[in-house]
Order: structure tokens, then C-alpha cells, then sequence
């Protein structure tokens, strides 16, 4: 009987990371779905990169309003949840803070804690008020409705609730320790919780015991709770912003990948020693010939998956993108979300047939509109302000590549062009004799 | 203008043995749209008056692929820069400078990996090298003290983060630099990146050369200076759409220094 609560604990662990750790694996799987991009190279930079961006949080800052509350809440997070370390062993072995047998360490450690979750209560509640009250504008974007709207105000309650049990359950063991109730050694040091403590002085000994028992229990399952909410949250990114930043592009913004393929095929079409006449070497008669492009998020590669899973709505890119700022329809924002949905559909997809069936809908026109691509300038604004290196502007690339080389879609005015450069060199109808004329004009 | 413009092309140089400096890569820009050409005379104005043995492909030279490429023309972009890296390599070019960053970029990035192998500056950078040199020398001028507010092209920026380069030359004319409030890796697209210069713009609100043309009129410029032939044709006509050509002036930062020097 004396070990029910300790059972009851482990199985409460085993479920909530068990869940969890089931749903990273179907995480895991669909962003595998995307085609295979080297990233391990470097090794160094990118190092320096996770470093730097995800733990440092070098391109958070760069607004600092936010910049600096999300930098409380991100310590504050991080630092917090080694006290969860003690409540885990305290929750399994039955023993209460268990941690203090590093004395003033351990002091120093609480009253951390304490001063920490009081900065993130308040940051969270200003997140609140900026998202609500005070509208920022990147928050109130046409994408930002019905669920996206509420999972962040969920995460910001959620996150106020859990400090707000971790503060109830020190302020009860403090009362407790003050009263010198057995089981509560005067350990710890509270200095936020030892003014809320007072409000229990009306209550009984045991029903403060409960309170700290039941805030101690709602905090650890709180903490399961949402761990297990990030798979179905745009909050993963608390995770997933690390790998994120260490796969992220390397050469500088203005370089975009060169298509292989293509390049051999042009090289043969300019190679004067091949016979025009000979056959093409005969590899699999059956293969499907290279797609190019991205009509679906299978055609992506796995960076741009992992990308669309970290994306955490902040909508910087959105607010710096020209082509949204002017009222097109273009949001990088969701080009990333749209590409979520999508791989999140055919993961379910997946999960229901074994394989990918074929469901008639893809990225392209079902979530994407035409529109959005081509209101893109490619200029870079939204890769630069993406705090954990996301980059839609490849995603709309290779879309675009769809669009033009898989189905000649491009709009009028650019087809007329593009005839031009392939007929006279340039953009415009010019004959490529005139080229010097300017000289003597 | 005094003197005729000297311009040899590399087909000369290459009859008398010769190999320039540095190639100047004129750009479809600077060799056809009006505009562009003053740019392109003003920087070889410079050339000439700093005495730079430089040539021009001239009927050689065709579109790098850039707008093919960012229109998403794989294809037709390798079929360009294919054909430039034979001519280019031809010729046993190493240096290659250019008053266009779309050109910049795109032959500075993107060509290497298909066989073109240069040393790639964009035409502030270089005339950053000449001053460092000492082989040019710039005075403020007639522009000196003049409030001017400049743009930042987004493919010699945020793309290949070069800032400083035409800043530098602006404060060698002595200017009042007066930045706007988005600049630098905030700046804000002109709006004919990406192929847009080519085609119409999706429907919006506002058009993207105009939202930006209102932030440079907000620093109060006598000039906005620009250093891409394409910002150029859209701040200009940004002003013409507010009605202010005539307080207000889009300039290339080469054909500022030219002026200042009265060539």
C-alpha cells in the first residue's frame, strides 16, 4: 500500500513518455519522407550555428521586446526543469526533496527557481497582453485563426499554470516547514513563495499537506501533459529549433542549388563530340523520370520537413516579407504551416494504409496557392528573420521549379521573357548584337 | 562628358595578346535599359579616369540566367551560364567586376559549381579596392553635406552581406547619411527581385517600389542612392508616383562619383 503513490508515479511516467516518444517517431518518419539533402557537412559551422542561434538565441534578440522575454522564458524553462529531475527521483523512491542533501547548493538552486518562475510568469502574461490585448500585427494575420490562434494562447495558460503550481507547492512546504510538520525539513530557500505562504495560515495542517500534494502531483502531470501537447502544437519548436539551427543552410542566402540533373543535361546538349545520333545508354526503361520541383511534400527534402515541424508561427518572416507587407497574399509564415498540415495529412495517411495512398489532394493549389509563389521578390527578408534558420524562400523555389519546368505555368509576362533570354540573351527583345551600342550613344 | 568613352572588349585584347585587369560585366540592364546605360557609362568614366585596363564581352555577353532562375527556369539558367563560363573561360577570365548585383550574385555563387571559377566584385567593392589602392581618388564635391538616404540591394546585402562597401564610398563623398529605418540586413526588397521586374505584381494593396520609396522620402533625401540598376528603375519611378522627381533623385553611387568629379 505504501507504494501506490510510487506506482502510480511510474506509470504515470511511463505513459507520458511513452506517448511521447511514439509520436517523435512518427515526427521522425515524416520529415524522412522528404528527399535526402547532405547536411552533415561542416560539422564546425553548424555546431557554431546551433550554438549560437538555438542556445544563444543571437537572432531572438534582434527584436528586443520579445527578444528579451522569450529569453526569460527560455532560461527560465530550461533551468527550471532540473528541479523536475528531483521530483522525478522524489516521486520515485518516495522520498521529498530529496535534492537538499546538497544544502546550500540546493538553497541557491530553489531560490533560482523561485526568482525564475516568477520572471516567466510575468513574461508569459505580457506575451499574453502583446498577442491579445495590444494585437501585434504579425499575430492577426488571415493564417492565424481558429487553431493557430488558440494553440498559442493554450501554451501561453498552460505555461502559466504549471509556474503557478510549482510556486503553490513551495509556498505550502514552506508554510509546512515553518510549522515543523514532519516529512518538511527546513530545506530550500523561497524568496517568492514565502509571501504567498501566509495565505495558508487560516488552513489546517493537513488540508496545507494536501494542497502541496496535489500542487506537487498537478505540476509533474502538467509537465507529461505538455510534453505530450508539442506533437500536436507549433511549441515543438522548444525541441526541434536545435537540430533545426545545426542542419540549417550553410553558403550565403543569395546562393541557390544548382539542379544536378540539369546540369548534365546541358552539358551534353553543349558537348560537341557527342553523336547526336547514338542512343541514349539504356539504364532502367521502367524509371520514372527525375521530377522537378515541389508540387507535394514528398518532393521537398527533409531539412525543408524539419523546418515546416519547427516553425513556431512567430511570423517575423511574415512581417519583414515585402510581398505581404503590400497586401499579397504571400506569408512565408504559411508556406511553412500549409507544408506542416500537408506532411501531417499524409503521415495520417500512412498510418491508416501502411503506405502513402495517393488521396488526390497536394501541397500545391490544396494549400498553396499560385498566387502566394509568385508574389515571392526572393529576397531573403524572411530567411534572415527566421530565429531558428527556417527558409520558406526554398520551399517557394522549388515550387516554382514545378511550376515552370514540370508544367509551364509561369505567368505570361515571365514566359515572354524567359523567351527572350533564350532567343537574344537578354530579358527583353533587344538583339544581343546591340549589346555594345550603349558605348556610343 | 569630355572625351569619347574607352571601351575595349575582350576580343581586342585577346588580338593584341593582351589580357586585362578585370572584366566588366555590363549586364542586360546596363547594356539596354536606359537608365542602366548612364550607370554603366558613369562606371566606365571611372575606369578610363583611373586608368583601369578593363574589357567588356560586347556582343558576347549574354544574360547570366539569374531572372530564369529565380522565375524557377532550371533549365534555361544552366543553358545561360553554361554558354558564359565557355566564353568566359575562353578567355581565361579571373576577374570579373559588375555594376549589377543580380549578375554579381549569380556568377559569384552560382557559377563556380558549374565551371566558372572567378574572382567576382561588385562595382563598390571594386572602387573600394581603387581607393585603398590609391589608383582613385574621391571628394565630396558637389555632393558634399547633401542629406542622402541610401537602399540597400538586396542580393549584394542580405544575399552575399556586403553593407559597407558602398557606404564607405558614400562617406568619401562626404554625405549626410541618413539611413532608413529598415537597412542594412533589415532592408526592405525594392520589389523587382525574384523575376518581378519582369512580370506584374499579384494583387495587393500597394506596390512593393512604392512602400519603399515613401520610407527613403521620410529621411528627407536630396538623393536616394542606389547601387542596382533594377532598385534604381523602381525607386525612380516610386518617385515619379509620389510626384517628387522633382526635389528627389535616384542615383547609382557610380554615377555619383563620376559627378562628383565632374567626368
Amino acid at each position: 500500500m505504501n507504494y501506490l503513490l510510487n506506482i502510480l508515479f511510474l506509470l504515470a511516467l511511463f505513459v507520458g513518455i511513452g506517448y511521447f516518444i511514439n509520436n517523435i517517431k512518427k515526427i521522425r518518419r515524416n520529415i524522412l519522407i522528404g528527399k535526402n539533402i547532405n547536411r552533415f557537412d561542416h560539422p564546425k559551422e553548424r555546431f557554431k550555428n546551433l550554438l549560437f542561434i538555438a542556445f544563444g538565441q543571437s537572432k531572438l534578440v534582434k527584436r528586443p521586446v520579445s527578444g528579451f522575454l522569450h529569453l526569460v522564458v527560455y532560461l527560465g524553462f530550461i533551468i527550471i526543469n532540473i528541479e523536475v529531475l528531483e521530483i522525478i527521483y522524489d516521486g520515485l523512491v518516495g522520498t521529498h526533496r530529496a535534492f537538499s542533501i546538497f544544502g546550500g547548493f540546493y538553497d541557491f538552486l530553489i531560490g533560482a527557481f523561485e526568482i525564475l518562475a516568477l520572471l516567466v510568469l510575468v513574461s508569459v502574461i505580457l506575451f499574453w497582453v502583446r498577442r491579445n490585448l495590444k494585437k501585434v500585427k504579425r499575430f492577426w494575420n488571415p493564417e492565424m485563426k481558429g487553431w493557430p490562434k488558440n494553440d498559442a494562447n493554450i501554451i501561453l495558460y498552460i505555461e502559466v499554470v504549471l509556474m503557478t503550481l510549482f510556486l503553490t507547492m513551495n509556498a505550502a512546504d514552506y508554510h509546512l516547514q515553518q510549522l515543523g510538520v514532519t516529512h518538511y525539513a527546513q530545506v530550500g530557500s523561497f524568496p517568492i513563495s514565502q509571501f504567498i505562504a501566509p495565505l495558508f495560515n487560516s488552513m489546517t495542517d493537513s488540508s496545507v499537506i494536501l494542497l502541496e500534494r496535489f500542487a506537487w502531483w498537478l505540476h509533474i502531470l502538467g509537465i507529461l501533459f505538455f510534453l505530450n501537447y508539442l506533437y500536436f502544437s507549433k511549441h515543438l519548436h522548444i525541441l526541434l529549433a536545435f537540430p533545426n539551427t545545426y542542419f540549417g543552410k550553410l553558403t550565403t542566402y543569395g546562393k541557390f542549388p544548382n539542379n544536378p540533373t540539369v546540369s548534365s543535361e546541358v552539358k551534353l546538349m553543349m558537348d560537341p563530340n557527342v553523336d547526336p545520333f547514338s542512343t541514349p545508354v539504356e539504364t532502367d526503361a521502367n524509371a520514372t523520370p527525375e521530377k522537378f520541383g515541389a508540387s507535394d511534400v514528398m518532393d521537398l527534402n527533409w531539412v525543408q520537413l524539419l523546418n515546416a515541424y519547427t516553425c513556431t508561427e512567430c511570423g517575423r518572416c511574415t512581417s519583414v516579407c515585402p510581398a505581404n507587407i503590400t497586401g499579397k497574399k504571400l506569408s512565408p509564415r504559411k508556406i511553412m504551416m500549409d507544408t506542416r498540415d500537408r506532411l501531417e495529412e499524409v503521415g495520417k495517411n500512412i498510418d491508416k494504409n501502411g503506405e502513402f495512398v495517393p488521396d488526390g489532394k497536394q501541397l500545391l493549389d490544396d494549400y498553396i496557392l499560385r498566387e502566394e509563389l509568385w508574389a515571392c521578390t526572393t529576397c531573403n527578408a524572411c530567411v534572415e528573420a527566421c530565429p531558428v534558420s527556417i527558409d520558406p524562400l526554398s520551399i517557394i523555389m522549388d515550387m516554382r521549379q514545378y511550376l515552370v519546368m514540370e508544367q509551364s505555368a509561369a505567368p505570361v509576362l515571365l514566359n515572354g521573357a524567359m523567351t527572350n533570354i533564350e532567343n537574344n540573351g537578354a530579358p527583353w527583345p533587344y538583339n544581343q548584337m546591340d549589346r555594345l551600342n550603349w558605348k556610343d550613344e | 562628358m569630355s572625351e569619347a568613352l574607352k571601351v575595349p572588349t575582350m576580343a581586342q585584347y585577346t588580338a593584341e595578346g593582351k589580357q586585362p585587369e578585370v572584366l566588366f560585366w555590363v549586364g542586360c540592364a546596363g547594356s539596354f535599359d536606359d537608365r542602366a546605360k548612364k550607370i554603366t557609362k558613369a562606371f566606365v568614366r571611372i575606369l578610363n579616369k583611373a586608368k583601369i585596363e578593363f574589357a567588356v564581352l560586347g556582343t558576347e555577353e549574354s544574360c547570366t540566367g539569374d531572372p530564369a532562375k529565380r522565375a524557377g527556369n532550371e533549365f534555361l539558367f544552366q543553358m545561360q551560364a553554361m554558354g558564359n563560363i565557355e566564353v568566359l573561360n575562353g578567355y581565361q577570365v579571373k576577374k570579373i567586376v559588375t555594376a549589377c548585383p543580380h549578375c554579381f550574385n549569380t556568377i559569384k555563387n552560382e557559377y563556380p559549381e558549374l565551371g566558372g571559377n572567378y574572382e567576382v566584385l561588385h562595382h563598390t567593392q571594386f572602387l573600394n579596392l581603387l581607393l585603398k589602392e590609391g589608383r582613385l581618388k574621391v571628394e565630396g564635391g558637389k555632393f558634399k553635406g547633401k542629406r542622402i538616404t541610401f537602399h540597400d540591394p538586396c542580393y549584394l546585402g542580405r544575399a552575399n552581406g556586403e553593407y559597407e562597401a558602398p557606404r564607405k564610398l558614400l562617406e568619401k563623398l562626404e554625405v549626410e547619411l541618413i539611413e532608413m529605418k529598415r537597412c542594412k540586413s533589415n532592408g526592405l526588397c525594392c520589389g523587382a527581385g525574384g523575376a518581378q521586374m519582369f512580370k506584374e505584381p499579384e494583387a495587393g494593396k500597394k506596390d512593393i517600389n512604392i512602400e519603399r520609396t515613401e520610407e527613403a522620402i521620410k529621411t528627407q533625401p536630396s538623393i536616394i542612392a542606389a547601387a542596382c540598376p533594377f532598385c534604381n528603375t523602381m525607386m525612380t519611378d516610386g518617385v515619379k508616383g509620389k510626384n517628387k522627381e522633382g526635389d528627389i533623385q535616384v542615383m547609382d553611387i557610380a554615377e555619383m562619383i563620376a559627378n562628383a568629379e565632374d567626368l
